[in-house]
């Protein structure tokens, strides 16, 4: 079939509202979060229901179009960045909340409903949705899922794979399953756990069962300002190795609190070369004890600084500093690249010093935000596009810095995938053989290799 | 030995072994006796010569060890570390290995506080079924790069390739234990006293309800720093209402708890299945079940039901009534322990996106299903 007959038979799905073709139209389609890649498509389609999405994926199969599944855009791996001989796959109106059970702690929403409003429909019976992606007010559960999404909270609760149970897809040659069910456990190969972070090389999801927590009933949190990034590490390496688990441990070097300060004016101090946010939360009574034993070790630490949130206000501030960091570098600089590398939580200081070597070496400015509690780093590497070549030096020295992640024995990537923008580095991590199953598996579940083409694998 | 067991003694030996033979079936120790095919119809491998610690870390809280690996001996040197495995494998004191627990995708008591196997396991080493070494996953607590092969292995039962080496992260093990015990009259009642415990915001480490032969119990174990157990104690109390507790701690509770995990309750005789549920379905269940008296635990705050099954119910093979029973409330099930060639019965769902995974690791079919 050639583009127009394609195009025509779109026509029938969808009424022209819905179907975008024009030039203006596609242009806020062309990039995610991941700003520095641009590609236009050849249409968007918005899909009104499930319906829509099947019937497109199967009009693509017969085709050989290309498509890529679009939520809200926030990927920061360029995991929707459209492909050019193809079209998107609008998922935001397919938003609807089909059930929130609190007896058995679960919702089943639909792929493009936000990350926060589940939480929000979950509220009433004192439940949550626990990942915490920074974007969580407005990404969507099904790019949460394609791309196995972490956040703040991840080193006490797990990442997106850790909280979906089942999952209605369609594949990419337009057959519709059902992975999982309602219950924490299984029998049979994981598959949703094997479905939850391919990238949306597996098809689309379209219905997502979702496991719901309790809220907890206490927070306490403490920011600790430091003269080194040195001793911020040490300081979390004294906490995860007493034995105790924060819900989150983050650290900010001086650079992202000039950002975020600019940005928020979280009260962040100024002058310090690292921020650490420490958050116990869980029941009142271990909350209140396991605290004690972290500001114990604070206080012994070089900390020359430490704030305790006063009240719930406070802790969202200090909360809406960290995570507005990535957007509020924006302020320091016209273009940056986020990184998202693994070390071993020991590791962690050397990591830094090397990132800090490799910057000085490349003459350009990194900010680090990092989740350090699971040792997963978030350089953000500055540059100004306007300059020649200035793109292709940063992206060098992302590389560099994805190779020592690797070298430590850790991950190119924590939690914003491999997308577009880290697929030349999947090579450092995995050897050929490792890599050969992974396209024998792809290859079973897309042979026309249609569903969201050139993510985690080259292609064009 | 058997002469159909091959005992590979290192990795390129299992490697010559699985390309050499035409079909496979990988084996640990043996503890789960359901869950081994019938010898006749392939080669058993076995991987208790591949044990053995690779790497730990306890700063990391992470280690690496050989599929072969007893369970029992991983528990050692974690709990020397003052760690654990929070999903408390079971069949460790029949001599379960790592390699086989995560195949046969089984989790314990503890798998209510901190998640499963799928939730701990981090990276593996497996051949497929052409004789490759592949690698998945990592060995750092956080990773998205890749498919998540670790956790398709979990529960694949040996039919998508031998695993080799797993890479797990762990946890602090809490200082100390206590156990509620409330006995209940009928099984609606003491459903409904768990549901409750399961909507709040207190640590709960394990919760279990026992029937068996018109007892119905229902036990909550709580864990942490020793002095914050009777503040929690007292909640659950609360929660449960005017009923009896009875509260058990040190020696005694731990062997209860470690009898639960070795389903030392099974009688003589008698299969056990696992079905995985939610506390919806329980009742369903128990309708069916009512006209025999198998004892069963709803394990995992009722996510999961061990149910002990005597070879026959009413002349008709029992393993036989229960798939029946299964396929009708649309659950599925796992034959764990019994005769040897049973496996997996009742419901399935996700079949023809399982097979493209098998037609990718294991072209030739060498792998038995099970």
């Amino acid at each position: 079939m050639d583009y127009a007959a394609f195009q025509s038979e779109l026509h029938r799905i969808y009424p022209p509202d819905r179907l975008l073709t024009k030039a203006a139209q596609l242009a806020p389609y062309e990039s995610d979060a991941l700003t520095s890649f641009r590609s236009r498509p050849k249409a968007v389609v918005i899909a009104a229901n499930q319906q829509d999405v099947i019937a497109t994926v199967r009009l693509c199969h017969r085709s050989g179009v290309p498509f890529v599944a679009r939520g809200s855009g926030t990927s920061l791996s360029g995991g929707s960045l459209p492909v050019e001989s193809g079209i998107v796959i609008a998922m935001n109106r397919l938003n609807h909340i089909l059930l929130v059970d609190p007896d058995q702690r679960i919702a089943v929403v639909e792929a493009g409903t936000v990350n926060l409003d589940i939480s929000r429909a979950a509220a009433p019976y004192g439940l949550y949705y626990a990942p915490d992606p920074s974007s969580q007010p407005v990404c969507t559960i099904g790019g949460n899922l394609a791309f196995n999404a972490g956040g703040a909270h991840c080193l006490k609760y797990g990442m997106t794979s850790n909280h979906v149970l089942g999952i209605k897809a369609v594949l990419p040659d337009g057959e519709v399953v059902q992975l999982g069910g309602d219950s924490l456990e299984a029998v049979g190969p994981d598959l949703v756990g094997l479905f939850v972070g391919s990238e949306g090389l597996f098809g689309i999801a379209l219905e997502v069962t979702v496991r719901l927590l309790p809220k907890p009933e206490a927070f306490k949190t403490v920011l600790a300002a430091y003269h080194s990034l040195g001793h911020a590490g040490q300081t979390v390496a004294a906490i995860v190795g007493g034995g105790l688990l924060p819900g989150a441990i983050e650290i900010m070097d001086n650079l992202a609190i000039q950002a975020a300060e600019a940005a928020v004016a979280a009260g962040y101090p100024h002058d310090a070369e690292a921020l650490l946010i420490v958050e116990m939360d869980g029941e009142a009574a271990s909350v209140e004890t396991d605290f004690e034993q972290v500001m114990a070790i604070i206080r012994a630490s070089q900390a020359y600084q430490v704030h305790i949130a006063r009240d719930e206000a406070d802790r969202m501030l200090i909360w809406k500093g960290r995570k507005s960091a990535f957007s509020a570098v924006g302020r320091l600089s016209p273009d940056y690249i986020v990184q998202d590398g693994v070390v071993p939580r020991g590791r962690l200081a050397g990591a830094l010093a090397e990132i800090q070597k490799l910057g000085e070496e490349y003459d350009t400015r990194v900010a680090n935000v990092f989740h350090a509690g699971d040792g997963n780093l978030h350089p953000l590497i500055l540059f100004d596009g306007r300059y020649p070549d200035a793109l292709e030096r940063a992206e060098q020295l992302a590389g560099r810095i994805l190779e020592m992640c690797v070298r430590y024995g850790g991950s190119i990537t924590g939690e914003h995938g491999i997308g577009v923008e880290k697929r030349e580095y999947l090579p450092v991590m995995f050897g050929e053989a490792d890599l050969d199953v992974m396209q024998a598996i792809h290859a079973q579940m897309d042979p026309q290799g249609i569903a969201n083409r050139g993510k985690m694998f080259p292609g064009l | 030995m058997d002469a159909s067991i091959i005992e590979a003694s290192d990795i390129e030996e299992l490697q010559e072994a699985i390309r050499t033979q035409t079909r496979i079936q990988p084996s640990g120790a043996g503890s789960k006796t359901a869950l081994a095919a019938d010898g006749d119809q392939c080669t058993r491998i076995s991987s208790a010569r591949l044990s053995g610690i690779v790497e730990y870390a306890p700063s990391e809280y992470t280690f690496t060890a050989l599929a072969g690996t007893p369970v029992a001996e991983i528990e050692r040197m974690l709990s020397e570390n003052g760690q654990y495995l929070p999903f408390d494998p079971p069949l460790a004191g029949a001599g379960a290995t790592l390699g086989g627990t995560v195949a046969a995708g089984l989790n314990g008591p503890g798998r209510y506080r901190f998640g499963g196997l799928r939730d701990s396991l981090l990276g593996i080493q497996f051949i497929d079924g052409r004789g490759s070494l592949v690698r998945a996953g990592g060995r750092v607590v956080k990773n998205a790069a890749g498919f998540d092969l670790p956790k398709f292995m979990v529960g694949s039962l040996g039919g998508y390739g031998f695993l080799v080496e797993l890479t797990f992260k762990v946890l602090p093990a809490p200082e100390a234990y206590s156990t509620l015990r409330a006995r209940y009259s009928d099984v609606e009642t003491g459903l409904a006293a768990l549901v409750r415990l399961t909507r709040q915001p207190f640590e709960i480490y394990a919760l279990e309800l026992i029937v068996s032969e018109g007892l119905i119990e229902l036990l909550v174990r709580v864990g942490g720093a020793a002095h914050t157990l009777a503040a929690r104690k007292r909640r659950v109390g609360a929660v449960l209402g005017e009923i009896d507790l009875e509260f058990l701690a040190g020696e005694h509770e731990s062997r209860l708890w470690a009898g639960l995990r070795d389903f030392h309750w099974l009688p003589e005789a008698h299969s056990l299945v696992k079905i995985p549920l939610t506390p919806m379905s329980v009742q369903s269940l128990e309708t069916e079940l009512a006209a025999h008296a198998a004892p069963r635990v709803y394990s995992v705050g009722a996510n999961l039901a061990w149910i002990a099954l005597p070879g026959e119910i009413d002349g008709i093979d029992a393993i036989d009534a229960m798939n029946a029973i299964l396929v009708k409330l649309g659950l599925g099930g796992l034959v764990v322990l019994g005769e040897a060639g049973q496996g997996r019965i009742g419901a399935r769902n996700g079949e023809t996106f399982a097979q493209r995974i098998k037609l990718a690791l294991d072209p030739d079919g060498k792998f038995v299903d099970i």
